[in-house]
């Protein structure tokens, strides 16, 4: 009747566990005005990474600042933004190593920047122009890089998660001593896709991370109304898996936790589940209204919570960072930002090949055929396609 | 050349292609020690070790998932859907996922290097749950090539060549004729290009077009037919996405008449897009409408499998219409 995987007391009475049997502390390193808490056990940080730890979550918060007011100018089509998650996406991505896979969902921005996304390619993807790596394929904010490890953003919810299983197996095989990480919402984690992964990743001894940013919203729905168990932390040990908690809006404790994880994931080659307890401080999208499911009250108790700023406090408590310094960043990023829309929106659109390449590794017959209609098409009624007419 | 039945075929193009790509790796339900439920990828495990061959849980959306990230690590990964009946499930990574990874990132990222294997159709009293032939949903998906052979000779060369296709392939085979089907298969490597048709029988009269299981079934009802003194010439499409127009256009120029015959239903079938194509290939050159004998539009069923089928008396009685018309 029992098996290897089922532990052996026998019981002779009725009793039952509850979401409460089972106790998931929260990790935290810094307290909210950014000192750090005196039993705390810092991660291995030094002045170099804080700096560009910082630099990253700057030049994010300006790049959704300013994309989101784009949008509302109708220069670029969609955005979504980072804002009040940037510990656990940045405090993640500082963990890792460069050979590390990333597979994000789509609130991951800070990651590639902090892997060396220039502005330049975030504004060429958004503007879907001819310079954009995905050639205006994707809507605004699917990024992808397979120089900088970093998988392009799929938008149905939670396919990265059993993929990220694969890239850890195919990394295993190989014997790269590296860990795919895979980013998701916890609305994402009621998705089949990530039962799939994670079970997967535990049975197939695979050296996954799956990072869930636990930030309260998918969408509209609440946490409340997405799940009954004790976060999704507990579904990890269900699956298995060794699993920590942690403050999502504490880039010391995200990067200690990561760190930790990344080290038992390569050496064991087993996968680690992370829930970051955060919040959604902006909209699910450029689309939405948050305003319409939630109060100001409940968004700004949250917006005491800044991660940045608490991340701030603390650079400027080590001697790292002087507010000048940080002034000078905002600026310098402003301004950056600012110029690089100017240009990116007017370079011209992907060439019209590009319709029909990639599909397959080479144009099939009927595709070409297809295209040559279409060329033949566009030549005569140019005034109605305005981007390629001309541009044979 | 040696004898062998489909799945024997189906497992040495397995073997000689891990053998020679340290990268590819084999996994499914039941693939491991048990070799699969119809064993074609027996001896695997045992052969290249538990990593490159072994069972996943029952999750057909998570070896599909897996399958993804492997390929676009630069693995060769063969994955088994048990039955072909069970692939919905994973029908969101494959045609959301495994179809688009090239195109959606401009090139960045590609699964290549992936194949899905399945056992699909009827003709073992399997019900509807043992029993579909879908290929129609996958057909529809830019991205993917769905392939599907007609014997052990042409299973081999067709895996062989889908394996190491740098797009990702869905391998759909006859589960009908795993066993029931023997023929010479030549013993070393060799590959049947995708995307071509084969014309395996000549003939003056009559295009017949088929592919996988119903190819035995055509080849029937064009003996039928010859001895009535009509001249078929029978076609194997072979490869569903891309398929090859040209063959088949230039058959029905020379026949002026086509008929084409699958399992799957007729409605929203292969067949529909084969006819619109080669009515507007062909047109001045038909001299009837282009038949279409397929399943009925039911979900397959147990008792009257028979009935339903698209047989080849059935097939038989079209191609006479066809050619009274």
């Amino acid at each position: 009747m029992s098996n290897a995987t089922q532990s052996n007391e026998i019981v002779h009475s009725v009793s039952f566990l509850d979401r409460d049997s089972l106790n998931i502390p929260t990790l935290r390193i810094l307290q909210a005005d950014g000192s750090v808490y005196k039993d705390a056990v810092l991660p291995s940080i030094n002045e170099e990474t804080a700096k560009r730890m910082y630099d990253t979550c700057v030049f994010i918060r300006v790049l959704d600042e300013r994309m989101l007011g784009a949008q509302r100018q109708g220069r670029i089509s969609f955005y979504m933004t980072c804002t009040g998650e940037e510990a656990a996406v940045v405090g993640s991505a500082a963990a890792l190593q460069e050979k590390d896979v990333i597979l994000a969902q789509y609130r991951e921005q800070a990651a590639l920047r902090y892997r060396g996304f220039t502005t330049e390619q975030f504004m060429d993807q958004m503007f879907s122009n001819a310079k954009d790596l995905g050639k205006g394929r994707q809507m605004p904010i699917h990024y992808g890089s397979q120089a900088l490890n970093y998988h392009t953003v799929s938008s149905p919810l939670g396919t990265q998660i059993p993929q990220a299983t694969g890239v850890a197996y195919s990394l295993k095989m190989n014997n790269d001593k590296a860990v795919s990480i895979c980013y998701f919402g916890e609305g994402a984690a009621s998705e089949g896709d990530f039962h799939a992964g994670l079970n997967m990743a535990a049975t197939l001894s695979a050296p996954a991370l799956f990072f869930c940013r636990n930030n309260g919203y998918a969408i509209s729905t609440p946490a409340e109304e997405q799940f009954k168990g004790n976060g999704i932390a507990s579904r990890g040990v269900g699956y298995g898996m060794h699993t920590i908690r942690v403050d999502g809006n504490d880039m010391l404790a995200v990067l200690a936790a990561t760190q930790a994880a990344r080290d038992f994931a390569v050496e064991n080659n087993k996968p680690v589940l992370i829930e970051a307890m955060s919040y959604r401080v902006g909209a699910h999208s450029s689309s939405d209204d948050p305003s319409g499911y939630r109060s100001k009250e409940e968004e700004d108790v949250w917006r005491a919570q800044d991660p940045v700023a608490r991340f701030k406090n603390w650079m400027l408590s080590q001697g790292w960072l002087t507010e000048e310094e940080d002034e000078a960043l905002y600026a310098k990023y402003r301004e950056e930002v600012l110029a690089q829309v100017k240009v990116s929106e007017k370079v011209e659109a992907p060439h019209i090949d590009e319709l029909i390449n990639d599909v397959y590794d080479e144009p099939t017959p009927l595709l070409q055929k297809q295209l040559k209609e279409l060329k033949e098409h566009v030549n005569k009624y140019p005034h109605a396609y305005p981007k390629t007419a001309g541009r044979f | 050349m040696a004898q062998m039945n489909m799945l024997q075929a189906i497992n040495d193009a397995l073997a000689i292609e891990m053998e020679k790509n340290d990268k590819m790796l084999v996994f499914g339900e039941d693939v491991g020690h048990f070799g699969g439920v119809f064993r074609a990828t027996s001896g695997l495990k045992e052969k290249f070790g538990p990593d490159r061959c072994f069972n996943t849980p029952l999750t057909e959306q998570g070896i599909a998932g897996f399958a993804n990230g492997l390929a676009a690590n630069g693995h060769t990964p063969v994955a088994e859907i048990q039955f072909a009946d069970y692939i919905f499930p994973a029908f969101d990574q494959i045609v959301n996922e495994s179809a688009k990874f090239r195109y959606r990132s401009g090139s960045e990222f590609n699964v290549g290097g992936l194949t899905y294997r399945t056992p699909y159709g009827g003709g073992i009293a399997g019900g509807h749950y043992h029993s579909q032939s879908p290929e129609a949903y996958f057909t529809q998906t830019p991205g993917l090539k769905v392939v599907v052979p007609r014997n052990p000779e042409q299973a081999k060369g067709l895996l062989l060549a889908s394996i190491r296709d740098k797009n990702p392939v869905v391998f759909f085979e006859p589960k009908r004729l795993y066993r029931a089907s023997v023929g010479e298969v030549p013993e070393g490597d060799y590959e049947h290009e995708l995307g071509k048709a084969d014309v395996v029988q000549q003939g003056t009269d009559i295009t017949v077009l088929a592919w996988g299981a119903q190819m035995e079934i055509v080849e029937k009802a064009a003996e039928m037919a010859a001895k009535d003194g009509i001249s078929c010439e029978v076609i194997d499409l072979r490869s569903l996405s891309p398929w090859d127009v040209e063959t088949v256009a230039e058959s029905v120029k020379k026949t002026g008449r086509l008929l084409i015959n699958h399992e799957a239903p007729l409605t929203g079938g292969f067949a529909g897009e084969i006819a619109a194509t080669i009515q507007q290939e062909c047109f001045l050159y038909l001299e009837s409408p282009i038949a279409r004998v397929c399943g009925l539009d039911t979900p397959y069923p147990l008792i009257h499998e028979k009935e339903y089928m698209p047989d080849a008396l059935k097939t038989y009685e079209a191609i006479k219409s066809t050619m009274n018309f």
